[in-house]
């Protein structure tokens, strides 16, 4: 186990045994891969997360055909040994559009959970350490945000902000960015207190080192873990937002989008609707269980 | 009490202050000209200008708000760009298709949630704890548009045992109304389901912990007695706490339910008014949405304040 960073400023001055003991909980990479290593499910979930990100780097490899290339001759045929997945009311091969999907969904995840950290995090911390008026204001504003229906909002913003991927990414990240806020507002309300800081403050460290070098490392376990499961549900976001037409525009390969224009064929070509859906639902899965895993190993309450 | 009541009113004014202020701006920094996107390019200079006027487009933000806010205080949502249709009226017969909606939606819910997780608690760490754990984790990853569009698949195309979708009002035929209503309760009803049943799960093993279930036990009472008489109460606060939590999930899911079984409440309407840019009426939906949930926060926080003395002695401490 690494040794705290901070406790090491604080114990080469102040030799007290409790600034150690209260000392901030850093780990090794090494022991928090061999606690979450001991949940299986959370193991299974981790490889199965790491597959899709290969699917989605290697998609040009593994696609058998080109997914937004039409072939009117092939139109809704069932899965068959040439196209394992069936094709689309274009004759696009569905599993090349799945696999090329998995780009979109995992971008979408990523980039709309990275603007909410990016705002949310450094808000947060401030409004946390310096408390005042600022704070006041900030606590309202997501108090009023965390009233609007996760959806409603994000749907709302769409409309200001008009239909496709990237605005459709900024929305999303805008809903999530009260939930960043709040979270690390808490954690530094209760970091701030702590012997380390005192210890560090002691030494001459300004309130901008306080907060990047001694705060932030302590209070991105709990982020960690938002951000895992946030990207679940902003992959589901997406996915919703370009089911309905608003997110992900034709002809690019989306999940959503997919599962949008399968529904008139239904009756017809059901694998149209059946694998697209099983894509979005396994990737949620997964990062569902690799946040709860991530949970468990990082949360001292678990152990 | 009455003291710890009033400043819980007082404090939903701010909230309220910046749920109105987010729903303004939302039109407000609209990029560009919002008559223009809302009318089209086609549009005439007159029809433009009579709309800007209407907006108020013509005058100061500040007082753009303050007007708007004027209305909206007085129940005026303004009138939908598309139809001339009031916004108000409109919601209005909307909100009781979606509130039947919600209505079985949660009885869904909770008809799965509440035995389920009651269930995994007491025989923790057992198959059936698995099983519903198990479960619950799947309800919470399964994208509901497509549990509809599955549903609808299975029960409705290929085994022909529901109508795919439609509505009809309940005075008006109930036994219809309820089969329609089957597929989009168990597709909204399932998120919730799987929230509400992971959360009692954890209240119940944390309340079976306690020292007077340990009494009553000492006491001879039987299990299920225990559980549903004695731990069942308390497991379910934190249940109810979420309430607010869980009518705003019920309104997120609407908006797809709706969307997809053609139920036409206000889901549906925010859809259809975002796709067609009817930006009043977007606007009126989502300031519904969000009012309704302040609401349920705080009839459930007082509601509280009521039930339990302790929340009022803090107060006073």
């Amino acid at each position: 186990m690494r040794a705290p960073r901070a406790a090491h400023v604080a114990d080469a001055v102040l030799p007290a045994p409790d600034a150690v003991i209260q000392a901030p909980r850093t780990y090794g990479f090494r022991y928090l891969l061999r606690r979450y290593a001991r949940n299986r499910l959370s193991l299974v979930g981790m490889w199965i997360v790491l597959l899709i990100v290969v699917t989605a780097a290697a998609a040009p490899w593994l696609a058998p055909y080109n997914p937004t290339k039409p072939d009117f001759f092939n139109t809704l045929q069932r899965p068959t040994p040439a196209h394992l997945l069936g094709t689309d009311d274009l004759g696009r091969d569905v599993l090349s559009r799945v696999i090329y999907g998995t780009r979109i969904s995992l971008l979408a995840g990523v980039i709309s959970v990275g603007i909410a950290v990016l705002v949310g995090l450094p808000l947060g911390l401030v409004s946390g350490f310096y408390r005042g008026r600022l704070d006041d204001v900030l606590m309202r504003i997501t108090d009023a945000m965390l009233s609007f229906p996760f959806l409603v909002l994000a749907l709302a913003l769409v409309a200001v902000l008009g239909a496709g991927l990237d605005r459709a990414m900024i929305a999303i990240g805008i809903v999530f960015m009260p939930a960043f806020i709040r979270l690390a507002r808490g954690q530094v309300l209760s970091e701030r207190e702590q012997n380390y800081v005192e210890a560090a403050r002691a030494l001459g460290a300004g309130d901008g080192r306080l907060l990047r070098k001694h705060i932030l490392p302590n209070i991105l376990s709990p982020v960690l873990v938002q951000s895992s499961l946030s990207t679940a549900t902003a992959i589901t976001a997406e996915a919703t937002l370009s089911f309905l037409g608003l997110g992900t525009q034709p002809p690019t390969p989306s999940w959503g989008s997919m599962l949008n224009f399968a529904q008139p064929y239904l009756g017809t070509a059901p694998w149209m609707a059946i694998y697209p859906g099983i894509a979005i639902f396994a990737t949620v899965l997964a990062l569902n269980v690799l946040g709860d895993g991530l949970r468990e190993a990082l949360d001292p309450r678990f152990r | 009490m009455t003291r710890y009541l009033f400043r819980r009113l007082l404090l939903t004014i701010p909230v309220l202050f910046f749920v109105s202020l987010i729903v303004f701006s939302l039109i407000a920094l609209i990029p560009g000209d919002p008559a223009r996107i809302m009318l089209g390019e086609e549009a005439s200079r007159e029809a433009l200008d009579v709309l800007r006027r209407q907006m108020g487009l013509d005058r100061p933000i500040l007082v753009r708000y303050l007007l708007w806010m004027g209305r909206v205080v007085q129940g005026d949502l303004g009138r939908s760009v598309r139809d001339g249709r009031s916004v108000a009226l409109t919601l209005a017969q909307k909100i009781p298709v979606t509130a039947e909606l919600a209505v079985t939606s949660l009885l869904v819910a909770w008809a799965i949630a509440i035995p389920a997780g009651a269930l995994a608690a007491w025989k923790r760490r057992s198959v059936v704890d698995y099983a519903a754990t198990t479960v619950s984790l799947a309800g919470i990853s399964i994208p509901n548009f497509w549990l509809g569009i599955m549903l609808i698949y299975l029960l409705a195309v290929n085994w022909r045992w529901l109508p795919p979708s439609g509505y009809v009002e309940p005075w008006v035929d109930l036994g219809r109304n309820l089969k329609l209503m089957i597929m989009p309760s168990i597709v909204l009803g399932t998120a919730l389901a799987a929230l509400v049943m992971r959360l009692l799960r954890s209240s119940m093993i944390e309340v079976l912990g306690s020292d007077y279930i340990r009494t009553a036990r000492a006491k001879g009472l039987a299990d299920t007695t225990l559980v549903v008489r004695h731990a069942m109460k308390n497991a379910m606060i934190p249940v109810a706490t979420i309430m607010g939590l869980q009518l705003g999930g019920l309104l997120g899911g609407a908006v797809i339910t709706e969307t997809i079984f053609a139920v036409p409440g206000v889901g549906r309407l925010a859809v259809e008014s975002i796709l067609t840019r009817d930006y009043p009426m977007v606007q009126g939906v989502v300031l519904f949405a969000a009012v309704a949930v302040v609401a349920v926060n705080l009839i459930v926080d007082m509601a509280y304040a009521l039930l339990d003395p302790r929340i009022r002695l803090e107060e006073r401490a």
